[in-house]
């Protein structure tokens, strides 16, 4: 009955973050060809001889800047996650603390059945975790020492469990990917600004194709807007996959109260982790920033935070737990 | 005209039933492999007993017949074949493990000593693994025995060789209730 739930809300979080993303593509697809479309309309009916925007330029320099930047974070962006926030591989454990953390972490993957992804200790206080790589044969997951200090097995467990399920499904991908796309797009946005106020009064002669000036204005703006656009996606998506992680984890570790208790615990040091910059923080399973937006629940908290409001994840996870602790 | 159908047909039959095997084989490579991970986990298990055992047999004198039910379960565990069999004594196993951590209890030296704190961790963990293991093969071979019983996959089901996986059932009751043991380590003074 509960376990329907918990497979029907996964089920949901998988439909809508697709969805998401299918958006993002479109939007990507709008910023680099748009402007391509516009510029055809609007050259196709001029004489032989003039300028007829014919190949689009535009959106292949998109394109190519986009695959390039994915491709980049594909390669380095787990190593370079985890360089910028200082972290240390744990390969022995030497404290029962970390051997606890070692053993966790084998107990979720083989709960998940991928291979023990490989440890990662943050020298910061503020108890906080992300997992991070493109797959589960290349996956991370790093733990701050706060978050050993401050919580106990079954809570650690919990927390391990929900990286874990951002690696099994493959979150650590998407949310990879989608970060270099919100990056590509600011920066093209930045350039086309540029070259556009640049080259604006070229050839406006007035009488072009309206449908074409029509495209292009909305072009215009679009880009203006994209970053802010493109982040505020990318915050929706993190968002839904961050519900889709509570669900899994507590899927895995079948104990989704320890969970909610971590993350209550992890509320009550809602302190920066400055240790962990600001372009992680959707990998994070608390809010590296500090509660800024995500504790404010209704529109703004839902547009502008990378993470679901910790109240609402605990209720969820409450609403999971099928076996009462005792 | 027809004989084009006929192909076109033939071919989509063949072209699923490529699939329909290949995924059936998948899933039963899968099991086999979860089944290894339990395997793998309950060696550890059988390999961290007698260590456990003679840790603490000096501090329990008093509890020689406990830590010698232990033992005889660990042999029986060791020298069982085949699921049903395994997940009996290991079941087993589990009990006469919870009987002497509830013991341990009331030994305060048994509770300060490192040693000791450190086995029970490794323990604790072992035990969590083989549930996760046991989880993960109990889903792996559910789906495994519902593919191959669901028509028209049924169909493919003896070309693949395909046979229903034996669960992990947990069968005597006291194991359900497995008694809690806090096993954390205390926290370091802040």
């Amino acid at each position: 009955m509960t376990d329907l739930n918990l497979f029907a809300q996964q089920q949901a979080n998988r439909r809508k973050s697709a969805w998401l993303v299918a958006g993002f593509i479109l939007f990507f697809a709008w910023i680099g060809f748009g402007g391509d479309l516009g510029f055809y309309l609007l050259t196709r009916d001029l004489p032989s001889g003039r300028y007829h925007h014919l190949v689009p330029f535009i959106g292949l320099a998109a394109l190519a800047f986009a695959g390039g930047t994915a491709r980049y974070a594909w390669v380095n962006g787990a190593r370079r996650v985890l360089d910028a926030s200082s972290a240390q591989e744990l390969v022995t454990p030497a404290t029962p603390e970390l051997k606890r953390l070692d053993n966790v972490v084998e107990e979720m993957a083989i709960a998940a059945g991928i291979p023990k992804p490989r440890i990662w200790i943050i020298p910061d206080d503020d108890p906080n975790a992300f997992a991070t790589g493109r797959d589960p044969l290349t996956a991370h997951v790093a733990v701050t020492e706060g978050l050993l200090k401050t919580l106990d097995r079954d809570e650690l467990q919990g927390v391990v469990a929900h990286e874990m399920a951002h690696i099994r499904n493959y979150d650590i991908r998407l949310m990879t990917l989608l970060a270099a796309m919100v990056g590509a797009i600011s920066l093209m946005s930045n350039v086309l600004r540029r070259t556009l106020r640049g080259g604006g009064g070229r050839g406006g002669k007035g009488k072009g194709n309206p449908l074409a000036i029509a495209i292009l204005i909305a072009w215009v703006i679009t880009i203006v807007l994209a970053p802010i656009v493109s982040s505020l996606l990318s915050m929706a998506v993190s968002r839904k996959r961050e519900y889709l992680a509570d669900a899994t984890g507590a899927q895995l570790n079948r104990n989704p109260a320890a969970l909610a208790s971590a993350l209550e615990k992890l509320e009550h040091h809602s302190g920066a982790t400055s240790r962990i910059m600001k372009g992680s923080a959707h990998m994070c399973i608390v809010d590296p920033g500090g509660a800024r937006f995500a504790e404010k629940e209704g529109r703004l908290g839902d547009v502008f935070a990378s993470h679901p409001p910790i109240r609402v994840r605990v209720a969820r996870l409450r609403g999971m737990a099928y076996a009462p602790n005792p | 005209m027809t004989t084009i159908i006929l192909l076109v047909v033939l071919a989509v039959v063949a072209i699923w039933m490529v699939g329909a095997y290949n995924a059936l084989i998948s899933l039963k490579n899968q099991v086999v492999n979860a089944w290894k991970q339990i395997d793998v986990q309950l060696k550890r298990r059988h390999d961290l007993i007698p260590n456990l055992v003679s840790t603490v047999k000096g501090y329990m004198q008093y509890e020689q017949s406990t830590l010698e039910a232990v033992i005889s379960a660990r042999n029986r565990a060791v020298a069982a074949q085949g699921v049903p069999a395994t997940a009996r004594a290991e079941g087993e196993l589990t009990q006469a493990l919870g009987r002497l951590f509830a013991l341990q209890e009331s030994y305060p030296e048994l509770r300060s000593s490192q040693n000791v704190l450190q086995l029970q961790e490794e323990l604790t963990s072992t035990e969590n693994k083989i549930g996760f293991a046991r989880q993960l093969y109990n889903d792996v071979s559910t789906q495994y025995n519902t593919r191959q019983a669901q028509f028209p996959t049924s169909l493919v089901a003896g070309l693949a060789k395909a046979s229903p996986a034996e669960l992990w059932e947990i069968e005597e009751p006291g194991e359900r209730g497995v008694p809690k043991v806090d096993l954390s380590f205390p926290k370091p003074p802040a």
